[in-house]
């Protein structure tokens, strides 16, 4: 499918609700697009989908692992089907059901994890995903991707539809600025965006914390004049490690970002490629470290660990003092 | 050509009932075979599900390697996936894939592995983990009905496998879309690896719970080839509400010394126990009326 760069202006909402917007332009065409909810058509802003769409809407009640099952039988049977639930839920209690109805029997589900990471803020730790990068990854045939900004999510959704293999998307609720990339090249699941380009460090961000490591860039160029790359590693998995490894290559350090645990995410799948290839820039993964995570609201629990412009600046300055101090 | 109650475009022609007879025998040698020769297999459950799926493969079903990728056939998904060596040699009966593959069972880099791949002709969804062939049926009933076809959706459940939660989730699922098109059947041997259900989790009574999750259960003796022709032809018991059917059988059935014995759930014969199951069989054969 052609991706539609001038879809880069749509700007200032949710990715949830871009989502939403988007799905119901394709449904509007495409009678084959089927949404099913486990009592989430209203988190994953999807009532005007079933009101515009009565027939293409499955609504399977609190039931997440039935919810998965279901949507790889309709997907073997040819229909697009979204699961959509909240990523907490989705990946965590019917996780057998994506292994093995999903994944395993290549069934072409696009699962939607909404109100991802720490979205739902002082909901707590039930309603936090911090894993499902981590236990995704370690299953095959499943891609995962995380947008960053309301045109990578009208994109994403747009090549998830027509996608024929398992695809897992997770979309926050925080309205997002867009971030426009220094190139005009289509989105493309696998090949991250460069949002900003400098030659110091590199930010590796996904999802809702590019738009913080885009700030730290600013800072880091206005306040220390440090340039910063800024990457939207949108899929997580195939990464995009060409795309890393020249980015090390020119960048002296590198920072991943990401709204998950520092185990098993972004940063670790970074790590692991750069560190094979005897590639050995300074490095630090920025998420949500291992202990019992801090309450409070999602902007709260991003200040609290940092994944601010401030925090993010600080750890590139931490890196660049490193590099210096070793010249 | 006997018309089946689905499309009735590609059905195979149905077989006299002493084909079905003689079948269900033919099958639990292969079966025994193929697990003598593997040194594995789960043989019990095996030899208690082979006449349903012999009904259903040989009378019930439009669903053969012509119309495999035909959006129409009818579907069969077995959540009872340890039970694969049944299927197997069902699939190569039918012609999905030649029987000599099933020598290669449980062999390095073999797609006839313990439980159903997709990799094998003929097998429609991966199971194994039990729990997840009713959900997935639902979702492909569902499929059915959202573009108005009129294909059929067979899944066969240990008693054992009750347990999981998701059989009943899927359960409300189905009744709720009124999936008539949908037709579960519980392989209800009474055994599972550690003992006897009703001992290790009893969920018993089974019909009256399906019942009240708003399905039309019907109890058939599941090795009784004439009852399950009949049961099945009678789908759907009730219009708009998915059935359920309820398989009386006996693990290990139709060799003596496996029948309603736990350590044949996955045991695998020795040389003399093989051939004497073999002359079981043999002489069971025999004794087929010419005219059944």
């Amino acid at each position: 499918m052609e991706a539609v760069i001038e879809n880069k202006t749509v700007s200032g909402k949710a990715n949830l609700e871009v989502f939403s917007s988007t799905l119901q332009e394709l449904a509007a065409g495409d009678r084959d697009i089927v949404v099913v909810t486990s009592d989430s058509r209203g988190s994953g802003k999807l009532v005007p989908f079933g009101q515009k769409f009565p027939k293409q809407i499955v609504e399977i009640g609190i039931a997440e692992q039935n919810l998965v099952g279901v949507a790889a039988g309709l997907a073997s049977a040819g229909k697009k089907a979204f699961a959509v639930s909240p990523a907490c839920f989705l990946t965590a209690r019917a996780l057998e059901q994506i292994k093995n109805d999903v994944a395993y029997s290549d069934n072409p589900v696009k699962l939607i994890g909404i109100s991802a990471g720490v979205s739902y803020g002082a909901l707590g730790s039930t309603h936090h995903s911090l894993h499902d990068f981590a236990v995704l990854r370690a299953i095959n045939n499943l891609t995962v991707v995380a947008p960053a900004d309301n045109y990578e999510t009208a994109e994403a959704i747009k090549l998830a539809a027509a996608f024929d293999k398992p695809i897992y998307l997770r979309f926050g609720k925080k309205n997002m600025p867009d971030l426009n990339a220094v190139d005009d090249v289509p989105f493309e699941f696998g090949k991250g965006r460069i949002i900003r380009e400098g030659n110091d460090v590199a930010f590796m961000a996904t999802g809702e914390t590019v738009h913080p490591a885009l700030q730290a860039a600013q800072q880091l160029e206005e306040e220390n004049n440090i340039q910063a790359t800024v990457i939207s590693m949108h899929t997580i998995k195939p990464l995009d490690y060409e795309l890393l490894a020249s980015t090390a290559n020119k960048c002296k350090a590198i920072i991943t970002v990401e709204e998950h645990s520092v185990y098993g995410g972004l940063g670790e799948a970074c790590a692991s490629f750069l560190l094979q290839n005897g590639i050995a820039n300074p490095f630090k993964i920025v998420g949500i470290p291992d202990e019992y995570t801090v309450t409070g609201s999602q902007n709260e629990i991003f200040n609290h660990y940092g994944i601010t412009a401030n925090g993010l600046a600080n750890n590139a300055l931490a890196l660049m003092k490193k590099i210096t101090s070793e010249l | 050509m006997k018309e089946t109650q689905n499309s009735g475009e590609i059905s195979d022609p149905p077989l006299g009932d002493g084909g079905l007879a003689e079948k269900s025998i033919e099958y639990r040698k292969n079966i025994l075979k193929y697990i003598y020769n593997a040194n594995a297999g789960h043989t019990g459950g095996s030899l208690s599900c082979i006449d349903v799926l012999n009904v259903l493969y040989n009378h019930v079903m439009n669903t053969n390697p012509e119309n495999f990728t035909s959006p129409d056939r009818d579907r069969y998904i077995q959540s009872k996936g340890h039970s694969v060596e049944a299927l197997f040699v069902v699939l190569a009966d039918k012609g999905f894939f030649p029987e000599s593959d099933l020598e290669t069972l449980c062999k390095y880099k073999s797609h006839y592995i313990g439980h159903p791949t997709k990799k094998v002709n003929g097998i429609e969804q991966n199971t194994g983990a039990l729990g997840h062939g009713l959900p997935i049926s639902a979702g492909i009933a569902l499929a059915a009905k959202l573009d108005s076809k009129k294909f059929r959706v067979f899944t066969l459940l240990g008693d054992g496998e009750l347990p999981e939660g998701s059989n009943w989730e899927a359960a409300l699922t189905a009744s709720h879309y009124k999936l008539d098109n949908l037709c579960a059947i519980i392989d209800n041997n009474k055994l599972q690896i550690t003992g006897p259900t009703s001992e290790v989790c009893n969920t018993e009574p089974i019909d009256v719970k399906f019942e009240s999750f708003g399905w039309s259960v019907r109890h058939v003796d599941g090795h009784d080839l004439n009852a399950l022709k009949e049961t099945f032809d009678d789908l759907p018991f009730n219009e708009g509400k998915p059935s359920l059917v309820i398989a009386h059988t006996i693990k290990g059935k139709g060799v003596s010394y496996m029948e309603n014995t736990v350590k044949w759930h996955h045991g695998v014969p020795n040389e003399k126990q093989y051939h004497d199951a073999l002359t079981e069989l043999d002489n069971a054969m025999m004794t087929i009326p010419d005219d059944f």
